[in-house]
């Protein structure tokens, strides 16, 4: 079966369509699920026209790559933890790279087994997709072992780091010169996908395990830019279009998550922030002078949250390691049953992806209206009765507002320090990623409960239950 | 100079930027995870060009990278889409 040229492009406009009005539906967790069907039937429009196009002449190949593909996909789907989405987020990302990649090269060298002639903007597009293409898929590998810590999480460094990147950088874009000049050069194709490749993984290595969500959220963007460069390879307006929509998308996370860190995308992408520096160790020992930690039991704390009125819980990734968001809902419900107001503060970065925490407080069964974002909450810190960090550390820093010399100085982050009280659950002295000491464990509305975040969260409920 | 065609593909791609700049600006931070994963099913639209790859008569290459383009591609809107479903019906009012 075939249908005219006009019907199929009308399917590819409603298709982008659909794209564009599913995005819109994510403003609201009310009419998200439906944007994400929308979307869905973008694509079945976008598969089901293509396959109907003149120009296919063979099936089995087809068909046996969507029903693997899409058996991959849903086991993937239905079985990744929630905890592991952003793992899950790092691989899609370096497929979808990689598809691209593939389609451009299939493109070129398809072109030089059938002799035909790759003309205007084609050779360009073709040596972007498989520029970007490949870049995206072994850093996104790197991403997913750094997330997987199938590979240390600190930042790789070595002398003349830059100077390699910088090296292979331009040697790459010269070879992919030479390729636009002469698509048959198949020695320049080789030399980009290598090159290409190798750079991926180089890119990636020097970026600590807390930079993660600028890494994943950048990645995310090139996997759409190689997609709108293959819709010009193809001359396809859906690919573009849907290209760089998430281009954009992942180029706007990149950026709120810079925001949050204060820091420049550059700096995230070269300073090699949390490679093991003297500096910070230095800083977590001149800590010691800062005053007294004071220890307290989970018995102690249930006495200050059953007497309180309103709470504030500040999630971070120490949660998500210690799988104690179940056991936080059950906490939080204990004290909204006894009438305390409780609420969630998520700090942008908290985590190791955008959102990462509300997905984890939702499976949890947490309501979204008590999950709120920092710039709403950090008003109500002063007027807040307890604070509870639970595996937070930098983005709870009150250095990064007071101390001008502080790494991390500058850095939006949660007043939890201005509550009246606030409860830090930590499992040891231990400073935060960064190396940065904390004073906000010496202060003197603060009480430290030592311990692994679940175990102390389970008894704080029960002696809360118990008071 | 580009021709016609790259013109107006070019047009598409900046006002697509623009739409999805003003698009994605107003998904709240809440639904940022779901934002990346259905984003990631939406980029495995690469996947019309990878049936096109391995599909047309266009040499035995171009029908087995056209192959692994097609499984990575669907694991990308397969996997993309349902695991974007399975996140958002977790979102839930008290």
């Amino acid at each position: 079966m075939s249908l005219s040229p006009t019907v199929i492009q009308s399917a590819y406009l409603v298709a982008a369509v659909l794209f564009i009005l599913g995005l819109r539906n994510l403003s609201s967790p009310k009419t998200a699920v439906r944007g994400n069907q929308l979307a869905a039937t973008g694509m079945l429009i976008a598969i089901v026209a293509t396959l109907v196009n003149g120009a296919i002449v063979s099936y089995t190949v087809i068909i046996a790559g969507i029903v693997v593909g899409s058996l991959i996909g849903a086991v993937l789907a239905m079985r990744i933890e929630m905890t592991s989405m952003p793992e899950m987020v790092a691989l899609l990302n370096g497929f979808g790279g990689a598809a691209s990649a593939f389609v451009a090269s299939a493109e070129l060298l398809g072109a030089q087994e059938t002799g035909a002639e790759l003309a205007g903007i084609v050779p360009f597009a073709i040596a972007a997709s498989v520029l970007i293409g490949s870049v995206t898929l072994t850093g996104s590998l790197v991403a997913f072992a750094k997330l997987k810590e199938l590979v240390g999480g600190a930042a790789v460094t070595y002398p003349g780091q830059q100077f390699v990147n910088g090296a292979l950088g331009i040697a790459v874009l010269g070879l992919a010169g030479m390729l636009m000049a002469d698509t048959g050069n198949v020695t320049a194709f080789y030399g980009v996908v290598g090159i290409s490749l190798l750079l991926g993984v180089l890119l990636v290595i020097p970026i600590g395990g807390a930079d993660m969500p600028v890494v994943i959220s950048l990645l995310n963007s090139y996997s759409g830019l190689a997609a709108c460069a293959t819709g010009f390879v193809l001359d396809n307006s859906t690919l573009v279009v849907s290209g760089s929509l998430v281009g954009a998308s992942g180029l706007i996370l990149t950026q709120i998550m810079c925001v949050a860190m204060n820091r420049s995308l550059g700096n995230v992408l070269f300073g090699a922030f949390g490679a093991a520096s003297e500096e910070g160790a230095a800083a977590a020992a001149g800590g010691q002078d800062q005053g007294n930690v004071v220890s307290y039991t989970p018995e102690d704390a249930a006495v200050i949250f059953s007497n309180a009125q309103s709470v504030i819980v500040v999630p971070g990734y120490g949660m998500a390691v210690a799988q104690a968001q179940h056991a936080v809902r059950e906490l939080t419900d204990t004290l909204a049953e006894s009438g305390i107001d409780v609420k969630f503060a998520i700090h942008p970065v908290a985590g190791r992806m955008p959102g990462h925490m509300n997905v984890l407080l939702a499976e949890a069964d947490v309501p979204y209206d008590r999950l709120v974002e920092m710039d709403e909450i950090n008003p109500h810190f002063p007027e807040t009765d307890v604070a509870l960090v639970l595996g937070a550390n930098d983005v709870v820093n009150p250095s990064a507002r007071e101390e001008k010399g502080s790494p991390i100085y500058g850095m939006p982050i949660l007043n939890v320090d201005l509550a009246e009280h606030v409860f830090v659950i930590k499992r040891s002295m231990n400073p935060g990623f960064a190396g940065i000491q904390n004073p906000l464990f010496f202060k003197d509305n603060t009480m430290m409960i030592f311990g692994d975040a679940k175990k102390v969260v389970i008894s704080l409920a029960e002696a809360v239950r118990n008071y | 100079m580009l021709e016609a065609p790259a013109i107006a593909a070019l047009t598409i791609l900046v006002l697509a930027l623009f739409v999805g700049v003003e698009v994605i600006t107003k998904v709240p931070p809440l639904l940022h995870t779901p934002l990346m994963s259905g984003s990631n099913a939406i980029s495995g639209i690469t996947i019309v060009g990878a049936i096109l790859a391995a599909g047309s008569d266009n040499g035995t290459t171009a029908t087995v990278l056209g192959f692994v383009a097609i499984v990575m591609a669907t694991i990308n809107v397969v996997g993309g889409f349902l695991v974007t479903n399975r996140m958002l019906a977790m979102f839930k009012k008290k």
